[in-house]
């Protein structure tokens, strides 16, 4: 798989960081991520990748900064759609599926970059009342009549999600490059879905939880891709005659190139 | 070397593809079935949505059929007539299997249903061909001439009314039974979602005593027709056939039917049934095994509600 890295980096966060350090006031401290680009173009080539965002601290404590006490999440969270879990039971030897549990507001993707292990971040509590990790993500079930399965099922969600990678998890792939610049690497799952994405920020301080950014990032298909899926999608006739010609085609054209007789 | 899939959306390695379709294809043009029962659970083995699976499956099944049934059509290997008159009957068949798929599908549990058909025609067809197969080589091997087909022995199939000649073929039946076969072989080709092939060649050698080596050309023939109906069908309904996906199994098909089409020549009639019923039922036996062995994992996420 070749990984390409692609760079976002923040020019806006760049003016910023030069402003910040001018005015070392006695301010809050905040976070800011930038886009370099709003669009992620999938082109024919892409076989998965790194993604590369720059941001900073706002105002940040010197101090605390020395004694590394600072902390950044950062989450590239995929477009939000209905999932069905289902379960398989053996029935007179066969495993058939069973119960089904559907959810609601799953995000497709969720891809989690920190600076430390999450256990020594933050606690928890505070991950929950976030919503932040694979773990600990807001995810609805459709039907509440079942409590007891419905832990079950929860789990098996985001076990299967990070089986197939679209869930996944780097620890220490955000790193501070001064006191306040810091660049964080996610990974975009081969399969990563089509739609807005939204890159999240997350900064703690002394394991508590401070202040939180959050920008959009569109994936799409690029232009020949995204016309075939046009083409499939609007005129769906014509696509399957037009498939049907080119197998035709390879065919015949195969029957000459490989002749074996 | 990742490739990404339009319809599909996904990455996949094109060598993979390249291989699969290739191996696919030396099958295809070596025992004359479109390989749809072989490729459709390839896709699905590498991750492939089942729904694009089916679909593609069908498409890349036109051109590996195409390529194969051009070389019979040169070493005349292809009854055109007895094709014709399948087809007919198959086209009905398959707008019928249409209707049974939406209405399995309404019962729920359709996946199930699909994998016990498989095992029980693959399993019975595949099982029947190698036994039969097996016993003719054993014959031949023994210095007993090859049976040969006995004038006036004819079963009950060949007593029955309309009468039509097929020349390519060496054959006299009543249109009857053809045009039955095709349209049963149909019927499951929809709800399988498969050309049908590997039901037609026995079929054809057992039931109607078609020479085996027109077998294979005609079988062909008729898959084309039936993978491209599917096709087309497939797009303007569910617009899950990746023309990508296809074209790279294609291209691995093709040139895979035309060495399999070389093998196949080589083979003597009882063998290339003995190694056609050993495929069909290594499928089954391996789909048997998904249906009784406790899965690697019970859970399962389907994309909606």
């Amino acid at each position: 798989m070749t990984v390409l890295r692609r760079t976002l980096l923040s020019i806006a966060a760049m003016a910023w960081l030069a402003a910040g350090a001018m005015a070392q006031s006695a301010n809050p401290e905040g976070i800011q991520i930038g886009l370099s680009t709003d669009v992620i173009r999938i082109t024919t080539d892409f076989a998965g990748e790194d993604l590369t965002i720059f941001g900073s601290l706002e105002n940040p404590d010197v101090l605390t900064a020395r004694q590394s006490r600072y902390d950044v999440v950062v989450v590239l969270e995929g477009p939000a759609r209905p999932v069905t879990v289902r379960r398989k039971d053996r029935i007179l030897g066969i495993w058939i599926n069973t119960l089904q549990e559907g959810f609601v507001g799953v995000p497709e993707s969720y891809s989690i970059a920190t600076t430390r292990m999450p256990q020594d971040i933050t606690d928890p509590n505070s991950y929950r009342q976030l919503a932040l990790g694979i773990d600990y993500l807001h995810v609805q079930p459709v039907d509440r009549e079942r409590p007891e399965t419905l832990a079950e099922f929860t789990a098996a969600l985001r076990e299967r999600k990070r089986a197939s990678g679209l869930y996944s998890e780097r620890i220490g792939g955000v790193q501070f490059l001064s006191t306040s610049l810091f660049r964080a690497t996610l990974s975009l799952a081969p399969n990563v879905p089509i739609g807005t994405h939204k890159a999240r920020a997350f900064l703690f301080k002394n394991g508590l939880f401070v202040k939180e950014t959050s920008a959009q990032l569109a994936i799409v298909k690029s232009g020949f891709e995204q016309t075939l899926y046009r083409l499939s999608t609007d005129h769906g006739f014509f696509f399957g005659i037009c498939a049907v010609v080119l197998a035709i085609v390879t065919g015949w054209l195969g029957r000459i190139i490989f002749k074996r007789d | 070397m990742g490739i990404y899939l339009p319809i599909a959306e996904m990455s996949v390695n094109i060598l993979v593809l390249l291989a699969m379709g290739g191996a696919v294809g030396f099958l295809s043009g070596m025992f004359g079935v479109g390989g749809g029962f072989l490729i459709t659970p390839l896709l699905i083995f590498y991750n492939i949505p089942p729904a694009i699976a089916v679909a593609t499956g069908a498409n890349q099944v036109i051109a590996s059929s195409f390529s194969g049934a051009l070389a019979h059509i040169k070493r005349g290997t292809l009854d055109f007539k007895l094709g014709t008159v399948l087809l007919l009957g198959g086209v009905a068949g398959s707008t019928l299997g249409i209707l049974v798929f939406s209405w399995l599908r309404s019962l729920g549990q359709l996946d199930l249903i699909i994998s016990l058909t498989y095992v029980v025609f693959l399993g019975t067809v595949g099982g029947l061909m190698l036994v039969e197969s097996v016993n003719a080589i054993r014959r031949s091997r023994g210095g007993a001439p090859p049976a040969l087909k006995k004038a006036g022995h004819h079963n009950w199939i060949h007593r029955m009314p309309l009468k039509m000649r097929f020349r390519a073929s060496k054959l006299f039946v009543s249109v009857i039974p053809v045009l039955g076969l095709g349209a049963g072989i149909g019927l499951l080709s929809s709800i399988m979602g498969v050309g049908g092939g590997f039901i037609m060649v026995p079929a054809l050698i057992y039931l109607l005593k078609v020479p085996t080596n027109v077998v294979v050309g005609t079988s062909l023939f008729q898959i084309i027709f039936v993978a491209a109906y599917t096709t087309i069908v497939h797009a303007t309904t569910n617009q899950t056939v990746d023309i990508v996906l296809a074209f790279i199994l294609m291209i691995g098909g093709v040139a895979g039917a035309q060495y399999g089409a070389k093998v196949g020549q080589r083979l003597k009639g009882e063998q290339l049934r003995a190694l056609l019923g050993l495929l069909v039922l290594a499928v089954a036996v391996r789909l048997a095994f998904d249906l009784f062995l406790p899965p690697p994992n019970v859970y399962s996420l389907v994309p909606g509600l």
